[in-house]
């Protein structure tokens, strides 16, 4: 465990050997446990470059020789996996959603945030009941309305409810609306401009950063999303990529090398996306967990 | 309550200034309205299927047909169904086990991270990353992980001695790939715990500092304390996703919960019911269980916070 030491600036050298030692080994453990937490990452990646037959080879390899580039063309060209239409499904649908979320919730959270009217407090007490029910409890019922219009099979039960909020999108962005002045708004109020010009003019601009990370958080929830395409959707062309590479798995459970490197790209997008703009992450955490 | 209290002089305003109040009645009507969409939504989406599927559960309805009213035979056949007992176990063993286990990491894994380094950006990142794996992927890779033969973990185990379970046939090592599948993305509730240390006072830490030499003193009674508003939300939420455990259990044991019924979930039970067996009436009978069962936890965790959460300003 203790052979671990990259990171270790030089010029810490000239620091007390006492605690030079002491930050030698906390990072030796700090990189200890961050391995682990990428070795998934890790194996995801040398697998999706590997023949099925290596991933299975004993003894272990822990670096694909050759690495089989290959196999990307090969899995975006099968014909029992429409792979990339079923990436391009999963663009669409985290895109709707979050556009809808960002819309839907900003109203509401500048309802619950920043207006004052009666009853406000009991509807969104009310919301945030919403947000700790088991999601199945409403789902059955909304299931049978949206077989009953026929629209079992298509999008729109997956995206229309978010047209009209989400209680955890709306949780998240009324602690941003709340740090919005309120001279901001009276001072609009007395010059005259209506309610909605000033949600539309003063406000959303000052929140602007929380609408991103709101809708960065319903792109990352959208992308994994599960049980609503398995529930909704039937036809392998409309599937998102994660319902579809369920399926494929348990349909073609022998070919392990297409199933991981279908499960890389699938990943990819929001490891790259999380990497880019982590600190809007961090800060979209913070507002959603302390009151 | 007294009948003058500042409350009862606090809602009229003063009748003086009816600008102030022709705006505030501008302001009520807005705040209305722009909360009306969600009003309809919570509405549609939440409480009318509420109530019905408390009505659903006491029907028999095939999905095709018209319900048909039979009282609480629906619970009593959930109440005798294996099946069902079977994965409420195991639901709550698995969150019993990797709930407390996932707190306990987290909060280890945020004491460490509470120090600026030259690595910490980075640390941070690794830890949260796992978070951004779809649970399909992530399951998936587990999969190959924990492959007796062929996978690293047990590599390593032999490598150190150990003799590791067949973890994905063995009926009772089973539950335990999906515990550690759950532990694996702890980047949430550290980033809580963490959002929690920071937010400590930097002259109660220093006084602690000074009471006493030994860090664990600090530890035991000045930062966690402190914490425990954190350890409350991270605990609450823990427990409501664990019992609504699906995708994992679905992606590692299939609807059978192979082997053996050792990973099947009480939502996977749920989801065959509904929509592999059409069974409509039962399966919401089954989220009024889940519903009312979570419900209960959730009360009983903030009955105790009282005794054990520190709020500041509380001199309870």
């Amino acid at each position: 465990m203790g052979l671990l030491r990259g990171g270790q600036p030089l010029t810490k050298r000239r620091t007390a050997p006492r605690k030079l030692g002491q930050s030698l080994i906390y990072h030796a453990v700090m990189l200890a446990i961050a391995a682990v937490f990428l070795l998934p990452f890790y194996w995801m990646a040398i697998s999706a470059f590997k023949t099925t037959d290596e991933i299975f080879a004993r003894p272990v390899t822990w670096f694909p020789d050759p690495i089989h580039w290959a196999n990307v063309p090969d899995l975006l060209t099968r014909t029992d996996f429409p792979f990339l239409r079923q990436f391009f499904n999963s663009v669409f649908y985290a895109g709707s959603v979050a556009a809808a979320v960002v819309f839907s919730c900003s109203l509401a959270a500048y309802s619950f945030g920043c207006l004052r009217w009666r009853g406000r407090n009991l509807v969104f007490g009310l919301t945030v009941c919403a947000l700790l029910m088991p999601a199945i409890v409403t789902f059955l019922p909304v299931y049978l309305g949206w077989t009953k219009l026929g629209l079992n099979g298509t999008y729109w039960p997956l995206i229309a409810p978010y047209l009209l909020g989400d209680a955890f999108y709306i949780f998240m962005l009324r602690q941003f609306f709340m740090g919005v002045p309120r001279e901001l708004m009276d001072a609009a109020r007395l010059d005259g401009a209506s309610e909605f010009r000033i949600w539309w003019q003063i406000v959303l601009p000052q929140v602007r950063v929380a609408l991103v990370i709101v809708g960065l958080f319903a792109v990352v929830y959208t992308w994994n999303e599960f049980f609503g395409p398995l529930i909704y959707l039937q036809d392998r062309e409309k599937f998102p990529l994660s319902l579809g590479l369920f399926t494929f798995q348990a349909a073609r459970a022998r070919e392990w090398s297409a199933v991981m490197t279908g499960a890389l790209i699938t990943a990819l997008p929001m490891v790259i996306l999380f990497l880019l703009t982590q600190r809007l992450f961090r800060q979209g955490l913070a507002s959603s967990s302390l009151k | 309550m007294d009948p003058v209290s500042p409350m009862g002089g606090a809602v009229k305003p003063p009748p003086r200034l009816p600008r102030r109040r022709r705006a505030g009645r501008a302001e009520a009507r807005a705040g209305l309205l722009f909360a009306l969409p969600w009003m309809v939504g919570l509405a549609v989406f939440t409480i009318i299927p509420l109530v019905l599927t408390f009505y659903i559960s006491q029907t028999k309805f095939q999905i095709t047909g018209a319900p048909r009213y039979i009282g609480l035979q629906n619970y009593a056949a959930i109440w005798g169904d294996a099946a069902v007992w079977r994965s409420a176990g195991n639901t709550m063993m698995f969150a019993v086990i990797s709930v407390p286990i996932k707190l306990a990491l987290a909060l280890v894994l945020a004491l460490m991270l509470n120090r600026v380094t030259a690595l910490s950006g980075f640390y941070r990142t690794v830890f949260y990353l796992p978070f951004l794996m779809p649970a399909v992927a992530g399951s998936l890779v587990f999969i190959l992980l924990l492959n007796p033969s062929a996978g690293p973990v047990n590599l390593m185990l032999q490598g150190m001695g150990l003799n590791p379970p067949d973890w994905l046939r063995d009926p009772a090592a089973a539950l335990w790939t999906l515990i550690l599948l759950s532990l694996w993305p702890l980047g949430v509730e550290t980033l809580v715990f963490l959002g929690g240390l920071q937010n400590i006072p930097k002259d109660v830490s220093e006084a602690a500092d000074l009471d006493s030499p030994r860090p664990w003193h600090k530890l035991v009674w000045v930062t966690i304390p402190l914490l425990t508003p954190m350890i409350l939300f991270n605990l609450i939420i823990g427990i409501i996703y664990s019992f609504q455990v699906f995708t994992q259990a679905l992606v590692i044991g299939g609807t059978t919960g192979r082997p053996a019924e050792a990973t099947l979930m009480y939502m996977v039970v749920l989801y065959r019911t509904a929509f592999r067996y059409f069974n409509m009436g039962q399966a919401a009978a089954m989220a009024v269980v889940l519903f009312v069962v979570v419900l209960v936890m959730t009360l009983l965790i903030f009955r105790t916070a009282r005794s054990w959460v520190y709020y500041e300003g509380d001199s309870r």
